[in-house]
């Protein structure tokens, strides 16, 4: 093959910017005819396009640089004893400066204050020192942005400076460890400061009394009495408004075990159905993933519509149903007491109250639920019968098994590698899956439809009980984790995965 | 006793309706007709509710709220469309709906260009190489998922209301940027895990690096799955409601979905340009996903079958 020019590698790069612009352009001449009338403008799309750059950019220069320092560590060693000396000296250095800001951050973040101490001002000197330089610098240029991007350059470059030496003064080394354990860093410092440290500051504010009164974590008092006020709150008193918590978990429970049954059971019978030579198999296909392609909060949003009273779907064909029944009532002759049953079938179905009745509400969550979750399911478990041999089938056919026996002994075991994860992750997501309640119910009729994790964001982010909330959610947390155990133990272990 | 050599005559009825019901090794007609019947109610069921969206979003202003069933209403119009668009500059009513739009689109493409991207690498790290913490990280990632979004919502909250971040696009860009990173991981891994390490050899072998081994074999060997990776950040972010009703409580940084709630939350609800401005973002959405189902299968499901 013949090697390309230099310029042509960036033949691709070109097009595409070209291209960029040129939807650009055309987009603003469509659009100008009408853009008094609308509010989004180019100042607004280029000031944020500079914020986020701006933003990866310092996130790429983070992670650069722990990269390298990591790299170093694991890839070089000094040359000899007295260059050993400068080399961990400036590692120290490095690491300690780092560590430094990292704790900082935490502070800035509130998970602890440390005040004027010693310490304090010890802990917070990376961070005091960068916010020094830039108000020096703010005070020539004027402007915050470019004074803390100056002094971000300045501080990269210092570092890299320090990293060049020490690439000097080592020699390579080999190691087997260190190429995995860099890839997997960034994922790892995004998941640690996203993940963990957000979980820990939840553990943190479960011992506390934060809330509205306290101005979130501004005056809040912490210490092992107020987390068992917050538990004991949790068991005995009320979780949001109205409801009690075993009240709540109850029909949690309910609502998982009904939701996973559902979406288990109708998206294998979707499958099983879809899985076979026929026409319209793609039409069918597309068609059956709609509910899933959809927006959750449109389709929540419509299936609440179809819920109303009067002009709902299912109520104008309930009404249907039951003018229906009551015209056959009146029509048949009472021959086998056909007339009876209609009249009873008559009296007893008709048009629900779907918004102030609580269990037709919570029927009614469970519908728009199970609606939008069973494509998925459906998905994944063609995939699974993709994957096994037809050859199984055969076998099985000579040998005189028949369609039941079929499914029994090869397509449900041949499943489970499939089945299992999917499951798992069913019940954790149902679980904590709330946006369908929240947006077609609100958790009403007087809480009747709230699960754990409504009750939960509703204690948080309506009645600003912070301190409470972070009891419920680690409480909730240590239900799911039993949950995966236990059921990890029964369906024999993510060996197989995780090998 | 010879009686039973010449076979006994059918009746024709009985043929017919044995080819109906029982036909050897192809499925008979009936039952073809069964399955058939059963797909298109359930067709029907998932399809139905959405296009009735469509129906409110052309109904005229008046005649919001009928029994009607029909999917294309009487006197149909687009005016719906024409006011989530443009506004109604006679009555100086400005629209957002660009505003969201972008809003939307902004933070969600660089959430999910952020986790493919750290998803991608730490995968590969874990499909290909041995190193000790390696089973117990992948345990430990599948462990995240079971703490729900609500419950790292209060703390995020608390910290980005101390960093001064509420109200903004970066706080929430920050909120949303690792919560798939987990499950992206799991998912690409499998992927990984089905492409030979012969390849990987070879290319070392003859001199490549590790750095080339990914950038030049894995990666372009990888695409649909990055793909599938990037889209399902992408729609998770795009139609998420919870977390960017806590970060965002102001009118000028709403994503869509906060956006079109405004339709829905003023004095007078109107029901009609909230589905007209449904129609037009789930149009785009729902073509790329049904355009992609086909690989989303296999992307899905390749991981876990292997085992």
């Amino acid at each position: 093959m013949e090697p390309k020019p230099s310029w042509r590698r960036f033949l691709p790069y070109v097009y595409w910017i070209g291209g960029l612009f040129v939807l650009y352009f055309l987009l603003n001449a469509l659009i100008s005819p009408y853009s008094s009338g609308i509010t989004l403008n180019s100042y607004i799309v280029f000031d944020r396009i500079g914020g986020i750059g701006s933003f990866l950019f310092a996130i790429m220069v983070g992670l650069g640089l722990i990269e390298v320092y990591f790299y170093q560590n694991f890839f070089r060693q000094p040359r000899d004893v007295k260059t050993k000396i400068i080399v961990r000296g400036l590692q120290i250095f490095l690491g300690l400066f780092t560590l430094l800001s990292i704790f900082s951050f935490f502070e800035a973040s509130g998970l602890y204050t440390l005040g004027d101490t010693f310490i304090g001002s010890f802990i917070r000197s990376p961070i005091s020192l960068f916010s020094g330089l830039q108000s020096i610098l703010f005070d020539i240029l004027f402007d915050k942005g470019l004074s803390g991007l100056i002094v971000g350059l300045v501080l990269t470059l210092i570092i890299s400076g320090i990293f060049i030496i020490i690439q000097k003064l080592c020699i390579p080394r080999f190691s087997r460890l260190g190429l995995p354990y860099l890839l997997v860093m960034p994922a790892l410092i995004g998941i640690l400061f996203l993940i963990i440290y957000p979980f820990l500051f939840e553990i943190k504010l479960a011992f506390s009394n934060a809330s509205l009164g306290t101005q979130a974590i501004k005056k809040a008092q912490y210490g092992l009495e107020y987390g068992w006020e917050n538990l004991k709150m949790l068991f005995t008193g009320t979780v949001a408004n109205d409801a009690k918590f075993f009240e709540v978990f109850g029909r949690t429970i309910l609502w998982t075990v009904i939701n996973v049954t559902f979406h288990v059971s109708g998206g294998m019978v979707l499958a099983l159905l879809l899985h076979r030579p026929m026409k319209l198999q793609g039409v069918y296909r597309t068609l059956l993933i709609f509910p899933w392609a959809i927006p959750t909060t449109i389709a929540a949003m419509a299936l609440r519509n179809e819920f109303d009273n009067r002009y709902g779907l299912f109520n104008i064909l309930l009404t249907d149903l039951n003018s229906w029944l009551t015209t056959l009532s009146h029509g048949t002759v009472n021959i086998f007491g056909l007339g009876n049953l209609f009249n009873y079938l008559a009296a007893h179905i008709g048009p629900v109250s779907w918004k102030q009745d609580p269990i037709w509400a919570f029927v009614s969550v469970l519908i728009s639920n199970i609606w939008l979750g069973i494509p998925f399911m459906s998905v994944i478990i063609l995939g699974g019968l993709q994957s096994i041999s037809k050859e199984y089938y055969e076998a099985a056919e000579i040998d005189g098994a028949s369609t039941w026996q079929q499914f029994r002994n090869i397509t449900l075991p041949l499943l489970r590698p499939v089945l299992t994860p999917a499951i798992i992750l069913g019940v954790v997501w149902t679980f904590n899956k709330f946006d369908v309640i929240y947006l077609i119910t609100q958790g009403g009729p007087q809480e009747k439809t709230d699960i754990l994790v409504s009750s939960m964001y509703k204690a948080a982010f309506q009645f600003y009980r912070y301190g409470f909330t972070a009891m419920f959610a680690l409480v909730i947390f240590v239900i799911l984790l039993i949950f995966t155990l236990i059921y990890l133990r029964a369906a024999g272990g993510l060996k197989s995965a995780t090998e | 006793m010879t009686s039973t050599l010449t076979p006994k005559p059918v009746n024709p009825l009985v043929k017919i309706l044995r080819w109906i019901f029982i036909r050897g090794r192809r499925d008979a007609p009936f039952k073809t007709l069964l399955i058939h019947t059963t797909l298109i109610i359930a067709s029907i069921v998932a399809v139905y509710p959405v296009l009735r969206v469509v129906t409110i979003s052309l109904r005229p202003n008046d005649t919001l709220l009928t029994t009607d069933l029909r999917i294309i209403p009487e006197n149909a119009t687009l005016d719906n469309y024409k006011e989530v668009l443009f506004g109604v500059p006679e009555e100086n009513r400005k629209s957002d709906f660009f505003l969201w739009i972008w809003n939307s689109f902004s933070i969600v493409t660089v959430t999910s260009f952020i986790s493919m991207i750290l998803a991608a690498v730490s995968a590969y790290a874990f499909s290909r190489f041995k190193f000790p913490g390696r089973a117990a990280g992948l345990v430990f990632l599948l462990t995240t998922q079971m703490i729900p979004a609500g419950m790292l919502l209060l703390p995020l909250f608390i910290m980005l209301a101390q960093l001064k971040m509420i109200n903004t696009a970066l706080g929430l860009i920050i909120a949303y940027s690792v919560s798939s990173v987990p499950l992206t991981i799991w998912t690409l891994k499998g992927y990984y895990d089905t492409i030979p390490v012969d390849l990987e050899e070879a290319a070392l072998i003859d001199g490549a690096n590790r750095l080339t081994v990914f950038t030049q074999i894995i990666l372009p060997l990888s695409t649909p799955a990055l793909a599938i990776a990037f889209l399902f950040s992408f729609m998770g972010g795009w139609s998420e409601y919870l977390v960017a009703r806590v970060v965002l409580q102001k009118n000028s940084t709403f994503t869509w979905p906060l956006g079109i709630f405004t339709y829905a939350q003023q004095f007078t609800v109107s029901w009609g340009q909230f589905a007209a401005a449904s129609v037009l973002i789930s149009i785009p959405v729902m073509i790329l996903f049904l355009y992609s189902s086909k690989w989303l299968i296999s992307g899905l499901t390749l991981g876990s079958v292997k085992g």
